[in-house]
């Protein structure tokens, strides 16, 4: 996989988001940002949470780093390996599954050559299978970080990874931007 | 044509915006709540509307704004936008759509309770409608609707949106409040509830976006005028997300009370089956309530037409009944394996189970093996009776009601198609795949 740097800190910009977030909540109850603070940290590092950046992200929240740990390791939407630039998240659960998401999955297993959790050698691509994303009235769908692709078929789940292939897909773009 | 209170104006272009949903009346039942009603005159007319919540539980809204403790300065009035039980995609149509909606119903709500910091927790798979929601809360800070002072009432609000980051089970109101207080998603043992013991200790009532949704709507008409719509206890109009094979899937708004063959077949809802298949199935609230087979999802066993309503889709119990649950209405034709679409849920449940309690643990990861080898043509007749035994286990055994969702889908799986499995085991495959 190539070397992509991974950050230790946030820049100006990105400190000014956190501290906004952080005055949501309660005098002493910063604590509360850790989701949103985390899905930040893994936007700006590659798409993963190093324990560096959970380390840094502890700091932030005056926090102990276990606290965050443990959030990160709850949370399925948080990668605590590296990815490859664009996840792939195909929904397996019933209602997709009843409108053909197996044929889905596997058509992006051969095409891609892995398996579901796997990243391609040249870390570009990693695929995932997700449980119910709360759009199963147009089932078959998959999610490519904040988007959406529904309706899915064969021929528009080849033509998306076409498109993500030309344009060097990156997924894991800051959410709140 | 149905009444449509929660999807009225839905199609208007620009609803999401400020403007348009002003001009279509929108932000009345705030100025009339704040200006004519005190706190308790609001709940009373939730009370008085009979609006049940609806996330699933059903349980009654003013009655659980009722138990709020008073004596606590600070209280909170949270929004669940979690929407993760499969099958339900509703809230994220109605939130997407008509952001406004739910502001107003939060001002409502807020008021109501004397919230003055109110939460949408939302699921971290919409960032996309977080986004939404944040433009229209800017708006509504704005206009003056939000923020200090609220046309000149007195009262101030402010209102966030906050991200969860992949967990079913903070959909759970105990597990959500924790997830918001920055921790993992463990639910809490019950009591205390909320109302007494909620977000940082403080007495919290959290509600469905629906649920919330509807509280313009009964403000700007009254309680009664919502309760006469409906039928017995199931009061107002119901979203129900339709999925699976039907011929037009999609969010329906209904009156509680429309029979549930009218909804699979005429055109004005699902229309019918898809290819003209027949019907062989219907998970009718959600992921978590039991299975029906044809029969029975279309008439009750005493053989009156079952309707879309609390009451008639629990008719005959969990023995010939199902429950109406978050409206999550799944459809399967006669080309769907059920013992396959089972065990798409019990993965879910397995994966989903906060660890806390034993036999929530341990047992949705058993009954997922079982079922994988049973679907793989490995299982044995015992395998049917031990996921039966499995699943009583879990059952009312646990901290939260992820065990009994995860347990029903089982045991009404094998009460009501237990030849399939049976098929499954005599012919070392699944008789329907390809
Ligand atoms: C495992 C589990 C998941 C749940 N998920 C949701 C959900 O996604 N949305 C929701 O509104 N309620 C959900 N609930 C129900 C909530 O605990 C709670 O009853 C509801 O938010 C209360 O709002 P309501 O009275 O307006 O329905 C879930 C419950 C359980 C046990
Ligand atoms: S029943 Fe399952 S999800 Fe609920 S608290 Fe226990 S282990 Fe967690
Ligand atoms: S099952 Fe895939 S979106 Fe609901």
């Amino acid at each position: 996989m190539e070397d992509k740097n991974n950050i230790t800190a946030f820049n100006t910009g990105t400190l000014a988001l956190v501290n906004r977030i952080i005055k949501r909540y309660p005098q002493g109850r910063q604590k509360s940002a850790l989701l949103p603070v985390l899905h930040i940290a893994q936007s700006e590092n590659n798409g993963w949470l190093s324990s560096e950046i959970m380390d840094y992200v502890a700091t932030l929240l005056d926090i102990q780093p276990i606290e965050v740990y443990e959030v990160a390791s709850f949370y399925s939407m948080f990668n605590l390996q590296p990815v490859g630039n664009c996840v792939i998240e195909v929904c397996q659960t019933g209602p997709c599954w009843l409108k053909g998401a197996e044929e889905i999955i596997a058509h992006y297993e051969a095409r891609l050559g892995i398996k579901v959790g796997e990243t391609t050698a040249d870390g570009r691509f990693t695929l995932k299978t997700v449980e119910c994303l709360a759009a199963c009235g147009n089932a078959p769908v998959l999610q490519v970080g904040t988007e959406y692709h529904e309706h899915l078929t064969l021929q528009k789940a080849g033509q998306l990874l076409d498109k993500w292939q030309a344009e060097n897909k990156i997924s894991h773009t800051n959410p709140y931007l | 044509m149905a009444k449509q209170i929660l999807l009225n104006n839905i199609e208007v272009p620009g609803l999401a915006g400020f403007e348009v949903y002003r001009r279509l009346g929108g932000y009345s039942a705030v100025e009339k709540a704040l200006k004519n009603f005190t706190p308790d005159q609001v709940t009373e007319e939730v009370k008085k509307s009979g609006l049940k919540g609806r996330g699933g539980a059903g349980f009654p809204a003013g009655m659980k704004w009722g138990f709020i403790d008073k004596k606590n300065e600070t209280r909170y009035f949270v929004c669940n936008y979690d929407e993760s039980e499969p099958g339900t995609f509703k809230d994220r149509f109605l939130g997407q759509m008509n952001p406004h909606l739910l502001i107003e119903g939060m001002i409502l709500g807020s008021y109501a309770l004397g919230a003055r910091s109110s939460y949408i927790y939302i699921r971290g798979e919409l960032f996309y409608v977080l986004k939404i929601l944040e433009k229209a809360i800017d708006e509504a800070y704005l206009n003056g609707f939000l923020g200090e002072n609220i046309k000149g009432s007195g009262y101030s609000l402010d209102l966030y949106v906050h991200p969860g980051a992949g967990a079913y089970i903070c959909g759970e109101e105990t597990a959500l409040l924790e997830s918001l207080e920055g921790k993992r998603g463990n639910p809490r043992i019950k009591p205390p509830f909320p109302a007494i013991v909620g977000l940082y200790g403080c007495p919290t009532v959290v509600n469905n976006v629906e649920t919330i949704a509807a509280l313009p709507w009964i403000m700007n008409n009254g309680g009664e005028a919502y309760a006469a719509i409906g039928i017995g206890n199931s009061k107002g109009t119901k979203l129900i997300s339709a999925c699976g094979h039907i011929n037009k899937p999609g969010v329906y708004e209904i009156e509680l009370g429309l029979p549930v063959e009218e909804f699979i077949y005429s055109d004005e809802y699902c229309g019918g089956i898809r290819n003209g298949n027949k019907l062989k199935a219907v998970v009718a609230g959600g992921s978590s309530v039991p299975i029906l087979p044809a029969h029975l999802i279309l008439k009750t066993a005493k053989g009156e037409p079952r309707l879309m309503s609390y009451e008639s889709l629990a008719e005959g119990g969990f023995e010939t009944g199902t429950m109406l649950g978050s409206g999550g209405f799944i459809v399967m034709d006669d080309t769907t394996c059920i013992v396959k679409n089972l065990l798409t849920f019990s993965r879910f449940y397995h994966h989903e189970s906060c660890g806390q309690c034993s036999p929530c643990r341990e047992g949705t990861g058993w009954i997922e093996k079982i079922l994988t080898r049973i679907e793989n043509g490995q299982g044995t007749m015992k395998d049917i009776d031990l996921l039966v035994n499995i699943a009583r286990h879990v059952e009312g055994n646990t901290i939260c009601p992820l065990g009994d969702a995860a347990a029903w889908p089982v045991a009404s799986a094998i009460r009501h198609f237990r030849e399939e499995f049976e098929e499954h085991v005599k012919l070392q495959r699944c008789p329907l795949s390809k």
